[in-house]
């Protein structure tokens, strides 16, 4: 089981790097758990989840190979 | 003028098949709206008003500054202090006077938004804080209009169109499906802060003005409840698709009244105006007491302020040069409306856990408008 991991903005300076692979998550709430522990500054980040490319809410069923990105907020123009 | 010299400019694109005089006159025809001049503002107003778009609104309250040149590309040196629509509005007569520039010198806001946005076919958002953007995006979907979405930070940008109906898209999306609630602040750092390199904008403020003229000749498949993530460093895309079943529960503005009655401000930072503080109060105070008085204004922008003694620190260097500060005395920051002062606060706060510092409520222009001298 092998989840890719994408980082987008701001977040991929918190966990420096824009790509993670996560081998224990059957689950996006697993997921975030995950990668909270390994990186608490993730947890006061305010991002979406979207898995294979759909944005997602709540938590969703992963499987071997899927791949979540982490897609913060912009303000600045 | 003849037939032939109307369509004698747009030449290279009519030539299209796709296109031809037909997209040409639904250009001419159309009216866009574009919020903020900034680094997504500036390109996509070019290349707008060069493929001859009938009718461009520009909306910005702000002045030109030394620090918007590296990626605000319609101005020069020559226009710093000056208003950013004034300047845009007079470089796009002079690309292209066939059509009709409206330049609006102030900030939106829930008094003028929809009355602004009414007059037009399209918006393109390319604003810089949460509060103009969540404003922009409600009174977008209270008036049913297509709105292109466009932000930037560091090496990354993100582009998507919202409120627009599409075969492929039943149901409309709008930022709020993407993100319901403002972030907390401070949570997100702005261009001031985290800094953006100057291409960015560029390359999304051109890909903004590439979907509205999709949207309007109805050429292509626009980016119709997407959101598409662009980053430099490893030149990549990567899009986002926002499912319909995600629409938003959030209390927001549905109608006019509730939008009429809506703060803005307050909805994206609860503790603003927590650290401002009134002309009046800091008029009192001055007298009061011997006070830290900083102007974080660029060198050069006017007016001059020979009223109370202060110190420059101009904001582009204030995170390096506030450092040699100490925090004994209250500060009290100013900029031009009270937009960079806020930010300087906030800059202060954090370097000076235990320091007072307000900005000044409206910046220098209220204060001078404000003090019976």
């Amino acid at each position: 089981m092998a989840i890719e991991v994408l980082l987008f903005g701001q977040l991929s300076e918190i966990t420096g790097a824009d790509k993670l692979t996560v081998t224990k998550a059957s689950s996006t709430v697993e997921l975030v758990q995950v990668l909270h522990k390994q990186f608490p500054n993730l947890a006061l980040a305010n991002y979406k989840l979207a898995v294979n490319k759909v944005l997602t809410e709540g938590n969703t069923v992963l499987k071997d190979a899927d791949v979540v990105a982490l897609l913060p907020p912009f303000s600045g123009g | 003028m003849s037939a032939q010299d109307k369509y004698a400019r747009y030449q290279r694109q009519i030539q299209l098949k796709e296109f031809g005089k037909g997209a040409q006159d639904k250009l001419l025809n159309a009216k866009v709206l574009v919020i903020g001049a900034g680094g997504l503002g500036c390109p996509a107003l070019q290349y707008l008003a060069a493929a001859g778009i009938g009718r461009i609104g520009i909306v910005d309250f702000d002045r030109v500054e030394l620090s918007n040149l590296h990626r605000q590309i319609l101005y020069t040196i020559d226009d710093i202090g000056l208003f950013k629509a004034e300047i845009a509005a007079k470089k796009l007569r002079l690309l292209n006077p066939e059509i009709s520039i409206d330049a609006y010198q102030y900030a939106i806001n829930t008094n003028n938004a929809l009355e602004l946005i009414s007059n037009y076919d399209l918006v393109i958002d390319g604003s810089d804080n949460f509060p103009t953007r969540y404003l922009v995006n409600d009174a977008c979907v209270i008036l049913n209009k297509p709105m292109v979405y466009g932000a930037v930070v560091r090496f990354e940008g993100q582009v998507g169109v919202f409120n627009l109906e599409t075969k492929d898209t039943k149901q409309k999306a709008n930022y709020r499906d993407l993100f319901p609630l403002p972030p907390d602040s401070g949570s997100i750092p702005s261009c001031n802060e985290a800094g953006v390199l100057g291409v960015i904008p560029g390359i999304i403020g051109t890909m903004q003005a590439t979907e509205a003229i999709k949207i309007i000749t109805r050429i292509g498949n626009p980016l119709s409840n997407k959101i598409v993530s662009y980053n430099a460093l490893n030149n990549s895309f990567y899009d986002f698709e926002i499912r319909p079943a995600m629409l938003t529960k959030v209390e927001f503005p549905k109608n006019k009244p509730e939008f009429l009655a809506f703060d803005y401000a307050l909805h994206c930072d609860p503790s603003a105006g927590r650290h401002q503080i009134s002309v009046l109060d800091f008029n009192a105070l001055r007298s009061r007491e011997p006070l830290n008085i900083i102007d974080v204004r660029e060198y050069g922008e006017i007016p001059g302020v020979h009223e109370f003694e202060h110190v420059k620190i101009p904001f582009s260097i204030f995170k390096e040069e506030m450092k040699r500060l100490t925090p004994e005395r209250t500060f009290i920051v100013f900029c031009t409306s009270g937009k960079r002062s806020a930010q300087a606060v906030q800059i202060l706060k954090n370097t000076f856990a235990t320091c007072t510092a307000y900005s000044l409520e409206g910046g220098i222009e209220n204060w001078k408008k404000n003090s019976d001298l």
